[in-house]
């Protein structure tokens, strides 16, 4: 099994006539996803190498049955099309979009929270997510995942969640599911709902997780651990040499005094049982081994 | 992006939140003259984009000219915490009767805003929060609601702000949270709020942060734009639209995303060396800009070796090996420089090194080896 997204999950595409729409969205059909439709206002009717243009989410679902959405519009537009599509009743919402502003964030992800308890957003700002064999939404390289579990990975940040898969599967390691929740102040998935969602599921055996500095999510992912987790975990967290009070690209990649350092939430994660690497390549490398001795 | 003191005042003042008045100076005559038409006594304010700078004697009460002169001549050009003051603030004094505290930022974990009110203002909210803090009112806000006013006068009561100061405390909570949310605010914080002897609440300073994100609505912004306290290199990096931090060490980063990028530090220094900087080529980026970043790093003198390590996703390997090798056309490179390239399009980007390749520009197929390699090829210092 999987987390979140599978091989019947069927995707719009919000954005799909867009140049990045069109690459990602048809790069994911060529990977075998259910890329069902496609919307953007005023080009309904129309295609895109055969996927039909809809002006509407609500438009697309009723004529397609589609559950999950992939928004790949500018900043200025994601808001209303994240909105849109709960609004539409799709259950799972991918968002890559950069560059939205936080009070936006703060707003949509609230009015889905209340409004529309049924749609989960993962992003903005992230990679999406990958179900190997079955499902890629998003941007992440297809060809990196290895089908067949037994290993989940949740990762903030999007370059490092490519650099993990590509060394588990180097080792042959499969992946059930690869969840990119992005470094965004307020990401609609976090650390603790896709460990919750690792952690219920059969095909899943361990779960890799990789954070970085800032914020408090790996310390609450730590807590979540200790208190209900029966699967090893192994982390990875980026930023230990990075100098405090700077931003680093990312806005959830800030510190600021003591906490949300690199530092603090490996020993966080050490403390209850996780396995903490040094970098990217030897989280993998600690995986082969608790991946041996599941067997 | 984090503003001045002044310009947070003049950003609450575009939200009606009270301020005391004040005059912007860069030179001794001009803080002079400021300070006759303020009518004295008035604060001289350093205006730095960093803390602490009372305990370093960069503001000071001048009774007179004379004194306005005094401190003036000594604040500015003054180094605070490696920032030098080039802006003054002089600002009418005012009789304070009570300090307090008010701010809004976003509480990540709730994912709510969250507001904080505290009667004791005027020292490090941080310390107030870990020796008493019961004296911080907090209020949990969800943006789709919005601060009411009935709310907001709770929380002044909450934190027990004198009965004198409340009703306009809390009036200008409200005022404040609009300017958090409408003015696209990272932080709004006002310390100290003041309850003046005749009975004025007025934000005595102003701490602001901007989201960068939102400066597409926000044109008014560009009066805020402040390259002065960039380090040159990271002047040029902006210019080239990278985000480029300048650090201390010896070898020279570039590689795409951030979480990436803080990594490719980490294993730099595990291995021995230290970077000279931090560079994000971003999601996405063009043969162009990859020799852009190029370019910014070998303008670095501290540099001895260049780390490229690029994982592409949305990112092309093969427009990554492009800019690379223009960039070696354009400009002559001083330092050694090491590639590890994988992901969409490897093979091609590869290809396109492959005449290039010389001991001077070598490829390294891991992330650990070609730090390793860099660090060898920096001189392998710590």
């Amino acid at each position: 099994m999987s987390i979140f997204v599978d091989e019947n999950t069927k995707v719009v595409v919000q954005g799909l006539t867009g140049s990045q729409g069109r690459f990602h969205g048809l790069r994911n059909r060529d990977y075998g996803t259910k890329v069902v439709a496609g919307v953007t206002p005023g080009k309904g009717g129309s295609d895109v190498d055969g996927v039909p243009v809809y002006d509407t989410v609500g438009e697309a679902v009723a004529a397609t049955g589609a559950d999950a959405s992939f928004v790949v519009v500018p900043p200025k537009f994601a808001p209303d099309a994240i909105v849109e599509s709960a609004s539409a009743g799709v259950r799972f919402i991918v968002c890559i979009t950069e560059g939205i502003p936080a009070q936006d964030e703060a707003l949509f992800f609230n009015r889905l929270r209340r409004d529309h308890p049924g749609s989960r957003l993962l992003g903005p700002n992230c990679p999406g997510v990958i179900s190997p064999g079955k499902c890629n939404i998003g941007i992440t390289p297809g060809a990196i995942a290895l089908p067949g579990g037994p290993v989940g990975v949740v990762s903030r940040s999007g370059t490092l969640t490519y650099q993990a898969l590509h060394d588990l599967s180097r080792h042959d390691v499969g992946q059930t599911t690869c969840v990119g929740i992005g470094g965004d102040p307020v990401p609609g998935t976090g650390f603790i709902d896709c460990l919750a969602a690792f952690e219920e599921d059969p095909e899943t055996r361990a779960v890799m997780m990789i954070g970085e500095i800032g914020g408090s999510e790996e310390e609450r992912a730590a807590q979540f651990i200790a208190d209900h987790m029966t699967k090893p975990v192994v982390c990875y967290i980026a930023g230990v040499t990075a100098p405090p009070g700077r931003k680093m690209g990312h806005a959830g990649a800030i510190i600021s005094g003591s906490q949300g350092t690199a530092q603090a939430k490996m020993e966080a994660l050490s403390a209850v049982g996780a396995s903490v690497a040094q970098n990217p390549t030897e989280a993998a490398e600690l995986m082969v081994k608790v991946v041996k001795n599941l067997a | 992006m984090d503003l001045y003191e002044y310009q947070g005042k003049q950003y609450f003042a575009r939200f009606g939140i009270p301020t005391p008045a004040g005059v912007l100076c860069r030179t001794v005559d001009e803080a002079r003259v400021g300070a006759d038409e303020l009518g004295y006594p008035v604060a001289v304010k350093a205006q730095v984009k960093v803390g602490g700078r009372g305990k370093a004697g960069g503001v000071q009460l001048a009774r007179d000219a004379e004194e306005v002169q005094r401190h003036a001549s000594n604040i500015l050009g003054m180094d605070i915490k490696g920032h030098v003051v080039r802006r003054l603030w002089i600002q009418k004094d005012s009789n304070i009767a009570r300090e307090y505290y008010a701010s809004f930022t976003l509480d990540r974990a709730r994912r709510l805003h969250l507001c904080m009110v505290s009667s004791k203002g005027g020292v490090e909210i941080e310390q107030v929060a870990a020796t008493d803090p019961d004296a911080i009112a907090r209020l949990h806000v969800d943006p789709v609601e919005r601060l009411s006013a009935a709310q907001a006068a709770k929380l002044v009561a909450d934190a027990r702000l004198d009965e004198d100061a409340r009703a306009q405390a809390a009036d200008l909570l409200v005022k404040l949270y609009d300017c958090y949310t409408q003015g696209d605010c990272d932080l709004a914080e006002i310390n100290p709020l003041v309850l003046t002897t005749d009975g004025r609440v007025l934000a005595l300073d102003a701490k602001v942060t901007l989201d960068d994100n939102a400066a597409f609505r926000h044109p008014e912004w560009e009066e805020f734009a402040d390259t002065e306290e960039l380090d040159p290199r990271e002047k040029l990096a902006k210019e080239k639209g990278l985000t480029y931090i300048g650090l201390s060490g010896s070898v020279g980063i570039i590689a795409n995303g951030a979480g990436l990028a803080m990594s490719t530090l980490d294993v730099v220094n595990q291995v021995g060396g230290s970077a000279a900087n931090f560079l994000d080529i971003g999601g996405g980026a063009s043969a162009e800009v990859m020799a852009s970043a190029l370019e910014v790093i070998n303008s670095d003198d501290a540099v001895r070796s260049i780390l490229v390590n690029v994982f592409g996703g949305i990112t092309r390997v093969d427009e990554v090996a492009k800019g690379v090798v223009e960039a070696m056309r354009r400009v002559e490179l001083r330092s050694p420089i090491v590639l590890r390239l994988d992901g969409t399009n490897a093979e091609e980007g590869h290809e396109i090194l492959a005449g290039h390749l010389s001991e001077r520009v070598v490829v390294e197929e891991t992330m650990v080896g070609a730090a390793r390699r860099a660090v060898l090829l920096a001189g392998g210092e710590s």
